[in-house]
């Protein structure tokens, strides 16, 4: 099915008699057991303000589409979200409506927040079939409940997104990359914490090997004016001379690479093995790290997400025990996905809740049915 | 206003209710004297007045959780508050009401510098959050003009944000877990010193719920590290239109400023004649302020001095000092009080596109000519979030309703200019009977079901947010009541 405009995917929901995985462009390589419900023929970009930083564009949208116009005006999407692609080896042309629904977000995440922190209004079709539409496109709307947050990262479970407004930001002059070499996980979250605590505002901090050549770095980004960003490049050199660790300072030319390979869990490309994404309070991620057992691992956004690289049907979560955060499974075999779940499972209070949101929102169960949560017993009509 | 029929059937319960909540709190928690329950007769929109059943101040989230499932048990509805200084009505209570007060829940209980958080009780004030890391040199950035007063607990619900929100985001953005006592007396944990949540986005709709969803107790916030430095720069431009022109410039050259205030005419000699703040007599004012070094604000102040330039500004005072800095500020922030020297005033919050911005102040021109009241307009321009202040006199009979009525037609306008009906007040009851001009049925039924799920016997601040009309059901109501 591809409804090719809203009322069309209203109708066609309301008329599903039977579980609908939906599809945007597809890269995140997971199809349920259900009919497929693509949204690629909702796009368009249907109004860019640049000077209110503001754009709203269909869900199915390519994410490409909404790059270029941006770039054209010299802004982009701040929250920097991965292209799975390389990842999981998948095909397809991410969408805005799938990096929403997924509220995926890169290492920008820890200074300029997530996805879900940039989306100003949704539309979208519930599992009724009725259209609702929440926020708006404005910066600041506090008019009733904050549903475009919840849309995002429900991965489709609650609704089908119709329409999405975003914020957008400048791109800023330049930027600079403090690389250090050689330091352990627990100094280089040492390092990133009080990087992140010096007033020279880190857009991306990244530790671990294969992130920049083969050796262990840490590294962290500074965007701004150019003069602005060679002068906190010096100022952090300084704060840590004396770390015992080589000090390099890459220019926007050559760290962009680096970032690009951070995002999108370049490390763990093209190796076996089963992918977790593990997001964590900075200062634990050390000790999960000594807990996990992982092939191969690296951190992101400071020590706050940690990717691992797992011996295939490995449960992480078990390894981990009971930590502050939880671990998604991203890249693994049907098996494993099966015997796991993406998900980590949710304290009871919250499967509750998020369980009665789900029977509202879909009242019959056929949105990605057990993707997020269990399959209920609901019936499907 | 219409608020909801005291239910009789709960108001014959209070004795027992007031006993049973005895039963679990300390003697002073629990407040029945009509003397000193009327303390809580309204919050900051003191136009409307009730004074609540009964009032209890738990000092710990086992004992909200105590008076929550008493309540529940009972049927009475409970409404929240932390400072009461919604402008919304949001802590409005009903007759047959409890009044849960966290005032007195203000710990810190963890400042952890290498993970950038801070948890705390939720009556705890927005300023002392800051107050408590400053030392190290961090701050709690959402900043409302409320802050030395307002809790954490009305910010989350509110999502309040404030000058510095288009650097720094609302409350939304800073909120990274809470602690959350369901209506049945549930405690629930939300999020964490994580920082992004693993399965749908709760934090997210609790954020800005009204207090409708659950009574919040702790909060893991953000903090951040403070900025080397910050200056304004002041600006005059005798045309909104321009001025309005200007500030886009600004955003779309690639230059973030922190704050970008926008005052107008009436707005500026209401203030300059209480503030002296020595402010250009012009048609549009701004205030621009930037963050960083020495160097990087002289060289941001430098580009958007240049941008502004281009625009024919009838005055451009760069800070130099912060002496300057605080004189520049010093009118924007009595403005308040200013327009309150000359009259009473009523002050609306709507949001609309900054493009929309000459346009929007040329209707509210018009229509203050045709209702016959003053409105100064003084506002976050960089993120279009308007405070116009409509002049009245309370004294006068029919004033406050012809207010009333003006308000509601600007905050149409908001929305038909592509904006929203409140951007950090809330809906509270202010707002409420406008919904169904932003919102669809199907919008509001998609909100209502998510109370449903949290509340589902709507106890919770029941009479807020969503017109009574479109909530009766729901709250089990038939009649309702007009006053
Ligand atoms: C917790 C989490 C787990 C992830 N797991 C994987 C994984 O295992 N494999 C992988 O390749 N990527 C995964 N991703 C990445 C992410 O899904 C993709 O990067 C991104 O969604 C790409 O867009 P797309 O259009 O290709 O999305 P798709 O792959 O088409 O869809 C992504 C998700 O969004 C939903 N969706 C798509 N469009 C809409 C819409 N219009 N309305 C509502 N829902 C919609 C889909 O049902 C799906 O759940 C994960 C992301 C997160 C946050
Ligand atoms: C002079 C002045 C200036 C202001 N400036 C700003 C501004 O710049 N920006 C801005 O955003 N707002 C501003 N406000 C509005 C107000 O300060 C905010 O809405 C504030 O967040 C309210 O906090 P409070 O603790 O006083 O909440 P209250 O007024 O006590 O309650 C507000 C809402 O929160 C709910 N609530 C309270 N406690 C809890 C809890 N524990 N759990 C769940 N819900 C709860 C209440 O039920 C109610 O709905 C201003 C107000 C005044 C009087």
């Amino acid at each position: 099915m591809k409804p090719e405009n809203e009322a069309a995917l209203a109708e066609m929901i309301r008329s599903a008699n039977g579980p609908l995985t939906i599809t945007g462009g597809g890269t995140r390589g997971m199809t349920g057991d259900g009919e497929t419900l693509e949204t690629g023929a909702l796009s368009g970009i249907s109004l860019y303000e640049p000077g209110a930083l503001t754009i709203v564009a269909g869900a199915g949208t390519p994410l490409a589409e909404v790059h270029d116009a941006l770039a054209a005006e010299n802004q982009r999407l701040a929250f920097e979200p991965m292209d799975h692609r390389p990842l999981l080896g998948t095909t397809g042309a991410p969408t805005l409506g799938g990096v929403i629904a997924a509220n995926v977000s890169g290492p920008r995440r820890i200074q300029g927040g997530a996805a879900r922190d940039y989306a100003l209004g949704v539309r979208f079709v519930d599992g009724a079939g009725n259209i609702v539409k929440n926020g708006g496109r404005v910066m600041k709307n506090v008019t009733g409940y904050d549903l475009v947050k919840l849309m995002c990262g429900a991965c489709g479970t609650l609704g089908v997104l119709s329409e999405v407004a975003l914020k957008v930001l400048p791109v800023p002059e330049t930027s600079g990359t403090l690389v250090l070499q050689g330091l352990s996980d627990a100094d280089a979250v040492d390092v990133m914490s009080l990087a992140m605590g010096s007033p020279y505002e880190i857009t991306g901090a990244v530790h671990g090997a294969k992130v920049h050549g083969d050796e262990t770095v840490t590294a962290l980004r500074i965007e701004g004016f150019e003069q602005s960003v060679a002068y906190r490049m010096g100022r952090l050199k300084e704060l840590f001379a004396d770390r015992g660790a080589e000090i390099a300072l890459l220019p926007a030319e050559t760290s962009d690479a680096l970032w690009e390979r951070a995002r999108d869990a370049g490390p763990l490309s093209n190796v076996a093995g089963d992918v977790w994404r593990v997001s964590c309070k900075p200062s634990d991620a050390p000790g999960l790290v000594a807990r996990a057992g992982a092939q191969s691992h690296y951190f992101d956004w400071a020590g706050g997400l940690i990717w691992m690289r797992m011996a295939a049907g490995t449960d992480l979560r078990e390894n981990l025990g009971r930590f502050d955060g939880h671990a998604t499974l991203v890249r693994a075999g049907a098996g494993t996905r099966a015997a796991l779940g993406a998900f980590h499972p949710e304290a009871a209070g919250v499967a509750r809740l998020s369980a009665g949101l789900r029977a509202r929102f879909d009242p019959r169960g056929i949105l990605n049915p057990g993707l997020m949560g269990p399959v209920t017993a609901r019936e499907v009509v | 206003m219409e608020m909801p029929i005291p239910d009789p059937a709960v108001l014959a319960r209070k004795s027992r209710v007031q006993e049973r909540l005895s039963a679990v709190l300390p003697a002073d928690a629990v407040i029945s004297d009509e003397a000193e329950t009327r303390a809580y007769e309204c919050d900051a929109l003191t136009a409307y007045k009730c004074p609540p059943m009964l009032v209890v101040l738990p000092a710990s989230t086992g004992e909200v959780s105590d008076v929550l499932r008493i309540c529940h048990e009972e049927g009475v509805p409970v409404v929240p508050r932390g400072s009461g200084t919604s402008l919304a009505g949001g802590a409005l209570p009903t007759a047959d009401c409890v009044i849960l007060g966290v005032a007195r829940m203000n710990d810190v209980l963890e400042t952890d510098y290498a993970n950038r958080i801070i948890r705390v009780q939720t009556g705890r004030t927005n300023l002392s959050v800051t107050g408590a890391v400053e030392e190290n040199g961090f701050f709690y950035a959402p900043d409302p003009s409320s802050q030395l007063a307002c809790a954490i607990a009305g910010n989350i619900a509110m999502n309040s944000g404030g000058a510095h929100c288009l650097k720094y985001g609302v409350t939304t953005n800073n909120l990274m877990g809470v602690t959350m006592v369901a209506m049945t007396g549930e405690v629930i944990e939300i999020g964490g010193a994580h920082m992004d949540s693993g399965g749908l986005d709760l934090l997210g709709l609790v954020c800005g719920s009204e207090g409708q969803l659950g009574v919040v107790t702790e909060a893991t916030l953000r903090i951040l590290p403070k900025p080397e430095g910050a200056r304004p720069v002041l600006m005059g431009f005798d045309d909104n239109e321009v001025a309005g022109a200007c500030v886009s410039d600004i955003i779309k050259a690639g230059v973030l400023p922190v704050a970008i205030e926008f005052m107008d005419r009436p707005c500026i000699e209401a203030t300059e004649a209480f503030a002296h703040a020595g402010y250009p007599m012009c048609e549009a004012l701004l205030i621009v302020e930037v963050e960083g070094s020495e160097a990087e604000i002289d060289h941001q102040l430098s580009l958007i001095m240049e941008i502004a330039r281009r625009h024919n500004p009838v005055e451009l005072r760069e800070s130099k000092s912060a002496d300057e800095s605080a004189r520049i500020w010093l009118g924007r922030k009595s403005a308040f009080g200013a327009m309150g020297q000359i009259n009473d005033y009523m002050c609306l919050d709507g949001t609309i596109p900054v493009s929309s911005l000459p346009f929007v102040l040329k209707r509210i021109g018009e229509m203050s000519d045709e209702f016959g009241l003053k409105v100064g307009n003084v506002f976050h321009a960089g993120d279009g979030n308007m405070h116009p202040l409509i002049l009245f006199d309370a004294n006068k009979p029919g004033d406050l309703e012809l207010c009333e009525a003006f308000g509601a037609e600007i905050l149409k306008l908001c929305v038909e200019a592509g904006g929203c009906l409140t951007g950090e007040h809330g809906v509270g009851i202010e707002k409420r009977d406008l919904m169904t001009y932003q919102y669809e049925p199907a919008d509001l039924e998609a909100q209502m079901a998510v109370k449903d799920v949290f509340d589902p016997q709507w106890l919770l601040n029941p009479a807020k947010v969503f017109p009574l009309s479109v909530s009766d059901a729901r709250r089990g109501v038939t009649p309702v009541a007009a006053e």
